[in-house]
């Protein structure tokens, strides 16, 4: 693929690898395989959170050219368990004038910023999380499980984001369990079993 | 200085109120008499054997054989220090930190008032420098513990968060940015509670002992409050090697958090 925006060539971690991905500008791709089977440990090794081995490309710049922080700005790890470091919500999220839009987008309460944390609900948490990787505008997304705990409603929202997003230019790798839900985002599936890859359409 | 010698008549009358503890524990059950002579005799053979090893080391006054005892209370203040921790890194660094830190933090406040405040001739007059490092390390070694015990601990608890941080771009720094002053705040705390309280709550030990063998009181005060700015001073520099040279153990060079080189987290 000529115009991939994230190439990765032997990827190595743990039981995994070595693997070959590219993601194009624009595409969504889906990641799957059963419980175990290492799609958070493969996502993580991508965004550098582990050790691991292997060529990685961000465009035409190679992984160790880039300083950590901006890597994972720009290829950029949503976990299933989303990460809270501060009291309230708002001091979680820049302050400009893109978060409001977006938060109402994902159909969050107007005035969450000002919530204390602990008042957010599971599904609440898992969009502001999501809304946090959107604000940075990464070249790349990896979404582990980003809408497994969301009503319809709310997965609606979230899937119209992500879409826009790699409308925008830019690449989305995602978990999910659900196959309405890949049908509805990708035409690209990657099947992790064994440590290796295998591309299907859904 | 005058100060009223005591007689081995005298200890002995003294440990008959470790025989009364052991019948007291025999008549209620408490089980503890067996544990308490035991302990009775470990103090009364170690603090011989402790004060065989001072005179000596006294009667020497050699730079070498001091800093062989130095070294020696180092190690283990260090092993002490580590001992405590629940979670502690994998192999050497378990306790090569906490007695590194405590060498810095020991020998440099050590040597400091000892070339510039206390001035004994010479410089390293083992019965000016041992109780000194003595009473620095004792202090230093809980700071440490407390510390490290707060920052791995927290580390381990707040994973989600603190790679929540790094995965949005944050610093390191930024990252282990609260867990690492809150360590730094959890080791300092005791011995500023103890500067608090001196002589409103407690009679520190070192001054209680210099009154008894006759230095005025106002003198022994003046060395009680140079041995708590040092005490303070040396938990202040050892805290801050332990958790600094912690966390910068606990990531690598591509700023990723490390509980992998914990010993007791294993790798997912």
């Amino acid at each position: 693929m000529g115009d991939a925006c994230l190439h990765v060539r032997g990827l190595k971690r743990l039981h995994l690898g070595p693997l070959d991905i590219d993601l194009a500008a624009g595409e969504i791709v889906c990641l799957r395989g059963e419980s175990g089977a290492g799609k958070t440990v493969l996502m993580r090794a991508i965004a550098d959170l582990d050790p691991n081995e292997g060529t990685l490309q961000l465009e035409t710049q190679p992984r160790e050219t880039i300083a950590p922080p901006l890597w994972r700005r720009r290829v950029c790890y949503l976990p299933a368990d989303s990460g809270w470091w501060a009291e309230t919500v708002g001091e979680h999220f820049p302050d400009n004038d893109q978060t409001a839009p977006l938060l109402k987008r994902l159909r969050l309460p107007h005035d969450v910023l000002g919530w204390p944390v602990r008042r957010l609900s599971t599904g609440e948490k898992q969009r502001l999380a999501l809304a946090r990787v959107l604000l940075l505008a990464p070249t790349v997304m990896l979404l582990d499980e980003p809408t497994s705990g969301l009503d319809s409603t709310a997965t609606e929202a979230a899937e119209t984001e992500i879409r826009k997003h790699a409308e925008n230019g830019g690449a989305v790798l995602f978990v999910s369990h659900d196959d309405a839900q890949a049908r509805r985002l990708t035409r690209r599936i990657l099947t992790l079993t064994d440590g290796r890859l295998c591309e299907s359409a859904p | 200085m005058n100060f009223i010698e005591l007689g081995y008549l005298d200890l002995a009358l003294a440990a008959s109120l470790i025989l009364l503890n052991a019948v007291l524990s025999l008549v209620l059950g408490l089980k503890l008499e067996k544990r308490l002579l035991i302990a009775a005799f470990r103090t009364v053979v170690q603090l011989t054997l402790m004060g065989l090893v001072l005179k000596t080391l006294f009667a020497l006054t050699s730079l070498f054989w001091t800093l062989v005892a130095a070294v020696v209370m180092i190690l283990f203040a260090g092993y002490e220090a580590s001992a405590r921790l629940k979670q502690t890194f994998a192999g050497f660094w378990a306790y090569g930190l906490g007695t590194g830190s405590m060498l810095a933090a020991g020998l440099i406040v050590t040597a400091f008032a000892l070339t510039t405040q206390i001035k004994p001739d010479p410089w390293y007059d083992p019965r000016y420098a041992l109780p000194l490092l003595g009473m620095i390390l004792g202090n230093t070694m809980t700071g440490i513990s407390l510390g490290l015990n707060s920052l791995l601990g927290n580390a381990v608890r707040e994973r989600i968060a603190i790679e929540a941080r790094l995965a949005l771009g944050h610093d390191i720094r930024a990252a282990l940015g609260g867990i690492v002053r809150e360590a730094m705040r959890t080791g300092l705390i005791p011995i500023i509670n103890a500067m608090a309280a001196a002589g409103v709550v407690s009679l520190p030990g070192m001054m209680t002992g210099q009154i008894l063998a006759g230095v005025p009181p106002v003198e022994a005060v003046k060395y009680q409050i140079l041995i708590m700015f040092l005490i303070a001073g040396g938990t202040a520099l050892g805290l801050l090697c332990a958790v600094y040279g912690s966390a910068w153990r606990l990531t690598d060079s591509r700023q990723r958090l490390r509980l992998d080189r914990l010993s007791t987290v294993k790798d997912e």
